[in-house]
């Protein structure tokens, strides 16, 4: 394997491993508290207790968890086709490169 | 570091959006002309957008049990520099407002002001600092995206901080924002860096030509990189 390879395998391995040991090691939420809530979500908590009161609501909120992780997913998905696509158009013209 | 609609006070949601309209427009008009100048260069501002759009969307737990995510800005802010960088932001900060209240367009100035312009800014200075000190690509790009991330996260606890100190303090009042942002983000900022060098450098083995162009890099480091994957 060239270092490159081993470069990419090994940064996906610490990702994953980190990711999944997190998981597994630290526990999360007090009872009856849902885990693992988002950051931005706790920071307007620590507001909430101060006894702020938000003075302008979404214009849209999406209507379920459900209906949010589809936006998201369509988020990550339209990056990912950019991404994919212009990689594989430059990799593709690179090997034509390469073969001549 | 989505600071939530409604939850800023309006005079500091005025005065952050005071401070980051213009950085904005003036991203725009950079963007143009770089265009302009050179069409070649949009394909790889693109794929820099497009990782805003993928890393802002993956929610990743961390140390301290709570999910955050990566901001993705480092990349265009090592290749781009921060104008443009914070037209990118921008664009996925509205994309999330507005489809999925997460952030707000009362807050989109704050939220600007900390992903798309502070956090990138920061980075690129030190890119450029990193690089003229011959730090190999990958490295200099790993670190950028992590200062990019962590910048922003501190940007926001003190943007917060101002408009809440607790008990009249600032201080106590950021460590206390800090604490949920700052630290749930350093192994989120290292797992960002690392993404953002390998594909830097995957850059480099395809297309290089643009980055040469850009005088992100010269000819030997290419061979260099190029080198590893034969």
């Amino acid at each position: 394997m060239n270092r490159a390879t081993i470069e990419i395998i090994l940064g996906i391995a610490v990702i994953v491993i980190f990711v999944i040991g997190t998981l597994l090691l630290i526990p999360s939420g007090a009872e009856g508290e849902e885990g693992w809530g988002g950051a931005d979500g706790g920071a307007a908590d620590m507001i909430d207790e101060s006894g702020y009161e938000p003075w302008f609501n979404p214009i849209w909120e999406p209507p379920s968890g459900e209906i949010e992780s589809l936006f998201f997913c369509v988020q990550a998905a339209i990056g990912a086709v950019i991404v994919g696509y212009f990689f594989g158009y430059w990799r593709g013209a690179k090997g034509r490169k390469d073969d001549e | 570091m989505h600071i939530m609609e409604g939850y800023l006070p309006i005079e500091w949601c005025v005065l952050w959006a005071v401070l980051s309209a213009p950085c904005v427009i003036y991203g725009l008009w950079r963007m143009k002309q770089m265009i302009q100048q050179d069409r070649r260069v949009l394909p790889l501002m693109a794929v820099c957008g497009a990782f805003v759009f993928v890393l802002s969307a993956l929610k990743i737990p961390s140390v301290t049990g709570s999910c955050s995510h990566p901001t993705g800005t480092g990349l265009s802010a090592a290749f781009f520099g921060p104008w443009i960088t914070s037209v990118l932001g921008t664009i996925v900060l509205v994309f999330q407002a507005i489809l999925l209240a997460h952030g707000g367009l009362t807050t989109l100035g704050a939220n600007v002001f900390s992903m798309a312009i502070a956090g990138p800014f920061v980075a690129w200075l030190v890119f450029v600092a990193l690089r003229k000190s011959k730090v190999g690509l990958g490295l200099a790009v790993f670190v950028t995206a992590a200062v990019a991330n962590l910048v922003t996260y501190t940007v926001t606890s003190l943007q917060l901080a101002l408009a809440f100190p607790a008990d009249g303090s600032i201080l106590s009042a950021f460590i206390a924002f800090a604490a949920i942002f700052a630290v749930t983000q350093i192994p989120l900022a290292i797992i960002e860096g690392i993404i953002c060098g390998l594909v830097a450098k995957y850059i480099v083995r395809v297309k290089p030509d643009i980055l040469k162009k850009l005088g992100i890099i010269g000819d030997d480091e290419i061979a260099k990189i190029q080198g590893e994957a034969a």
